[in-house]
């Protein structure tokens, strides 16, 4: 119920946002939305010990998938876009997901790196797709219903306000069930889960799927956001940056990916605004901080005030 | 009675040792057997083997009727051979409860929650039920470990050294809590054990294991008296012909 609460809370917090707001705001708070579901999906990931450092793969896909749509299928439809994006993505986990279940730590992380960046490689070669430069996409519909120009992103961001806080929803519902339960044990102790009569392989492959999926929703929020997808999105600086924003607010919490993702879009402005030859260096300063003093991330703060209330 | 396991021929090498050579051996239902044997004898691997661990050589496992050679871990436990480890495999990070619960839960219980809390009581558990797994003392450890073996789809079950790593007057209470609650579940049990006042107690048949064959098989009494098994697997000095 009070998982309810929260989705409710901030969905009305988010439309008074793409209501009022200026337009940057809009901007940043679908950015931010755009990573938090991005890194929700790398939690659910975390959870059966996997670090995934590629997944700029599904963002990158699901920002080419929404992009393609309005590019060379004139489809001008943002909730079709996003729906492409999360599906795209999905596809693609399934397949390269039968191979990356069989393995663990830093392999399962460098091979998923790997795939990330050979579509890097392919996108930066077809010229097809504007090489390095990527292309413009323009969404103008939502469900059909016509937007009037300037206020397709405020419709947008609720639209993906609503996607985030269902997904969210979701994993909260996964998480506090046997699902949660048995990642945490294939985490732990993959033998004693083949024992049981489970399949640590299943379980790893089915969180790696959603994580890709939600990793491609993501990252066609972020196109209709930017308006322009390139191969960026796929760069491993991309991935990394998702892996930063899971360790800046830690694994205790659904909320937490979307606090990080909020601080970390607030640093990085603010950092590029003042020392904009340094904001990569403040950025790291940061994370090393976070390291040192609060090493199961900034959710720790919010847990400290509970115990002590 | 038809026989719950039947090892037909085993013979497993690793290298140039025997770890089973001719392994036949039948285990009724609702018996509680005991296998004994010095270290490397071949009783772990016998284990390793029924749970489909290891592939013999040569040889069959029957379970019932069907023969189990080939089959993975996963599908053994699922036909409803479960085990238990000489060293807990537990999920560390989950509560003792949560543990209970997730094997219930894999073993598709019409009511996990249900199941979870009689496990708890059954095996004394209660207590530590929101304590971290990781963090209970090794008696307890261990009697989670058999507790999330045995769940409600269990058959037969396997336990390695259930009484190892927990201190001499912890034993007997241990084993009176499996042993109780295997009966109560009508579950066969094979257990390997070195201390022999525990398989004295216990056992209603014993089996021993050396240098990869048995050498011994009956009932505790006999066993234990048997003048091989006193020098190989007790390792008492016998005398040579003092007649």
């Amino acid at each position: 119920m009070k998982a309810a609460a929260v989705a409710i809370a901030s969905l009305v917090a988010l439309t008074a946002l793409a209501l009022l707001s200026p337009q940057w705001l809009v901007f940043m708070a679908m950015l931010m939305l755009a990573k938090g579901v991005v890194v929700l999906g790398l939690l659910v990931l975390m959870r059966t010990g996997l670090v995934s450092f590629g997944q700029g793969l599904y963002f990158g896909i699901g920002a080419y998938a929404a992009a393609l749509l309005s590019h060379g299928l004139h489809v001008a439809d943002a909730a079709v876009m996003l729906l492409a994006g999360a599906a795209a993505a999905a596809l693609i986990a399934a397949l390269l997901g039968l191979l990356l279940a069989g393995y663990r730590d830093i392999f399962f992380a460098m091979l998923s790196l790997a795939f990330s960046m050979i579509l890097y490689g392919l996108l930066v070669k077809s010229a097809a797709l504007g090489s390095t430069d990527g292309f413009n996409l323009h969404a103008r519909t939502f469900f059909g219903v016509a937007l009037a120009p300037g206020v397709e992103r405020r419709v947008f961001l609720i639209a993906g306000a609503v996607f985030a806080v269902v997904v969210a929803l979701l994993v909260h519902r996964l998480f506090r069930g046997h699902w949660g339960r048995l990642a945490t044990g294939v985490r732990d102790n993959e033998l004693r889960v083949s024992y049981l009569g489970a399949s640590p392989y299943r379980a790893v492959y089915v969180n790696y799927l959603i994580a890709g999926a939600m990793a491609g929703l993501g990252g066609a929020l972020a196109a209709l956001a930017v308006g322009h997808v390139d191969p960026e999105t796929t760069y491993w600086t991309t991935s990394g940056e998702f892996v930063f924003i899971a360790i800046l607010g830690g694994t205790q919490s659904i909320l937490a990916p979307f606090v990080a993702a909020t601080i970390f879009e607030a640093l990085r402005t603010v950092a590029s605004q003042y020392a904009p030859n340094l904001w990569q260096m403040s950025l790291g300063l940061a994370m090393l901080a976070i390291i040192m003093f609060l090493p199961a991330g900034l959710w720790t703060l919010a847990e400290r005030r509970r115990r002590s209330a | 009675m038809s026989a719950v396991l039947t090892a037909q021929g085993l013979h497993k090498s690793f290298g140039a040792v025997r770890a089973a050579a001719d392994i036949n051996l039948t285990f009724d239902p609702d018996t509680v057997v005991s296998l004994i044997g010095a270290n490397g004898a071949g009783k772990t691997t016998f284990l390793n083997i029924v749970t489909g661990y290891l592939r013999p050589d040569s040889g069959h496992i029957l379970f019932g009727e069907r023969d189990i050679v080939g089959f993975s871990p996963r599908q053994i436990t699922k036909l409803g051979i479960s085990r238990s480890f000489q060293i807990p495999q537990l999920f560390n990070s989950l509560s003792v409860r949560e543990n209970l619960l997730v094997a219930e839960s894999i073993a598709a219980t019409d009511d996990p929650q249900a199941a979870t809390d009689e496990a708890l009581t059954r095996f004394e558990l209660a207590p530590y039920a929101a304590q971290k797994a990781g963090l209970v003392p090794e008696g307890i450890r261990k009697l989670l470990d058999v507790a999330m073996a045995l769940s409600s789809r269990s058959k037969l079950l396997l336990l390695d050294e259930p009484t190892s790593g927990v201190s001499a007057d912890e034993k007997v209470a241990i084993m009176d809590v499996v042993i109780g609650a295997a009966r109560a579940a009508r579950v066969t049990v094979i257990f390997v054990e070195h201390d022999m006042d525990i398989v004295a107690r216990f056992a209603g048949r014993v089996v021993a294991f050396y240098d990869g064959g048995i050498i011994a098989d009956g009932s505790p009494d006999t066993v234990l008296r048997a003048e091989n098994v006193r020098r190989y697997v007790i390792g008492e000095e016998i005398p040579h012909a003092a007649a």
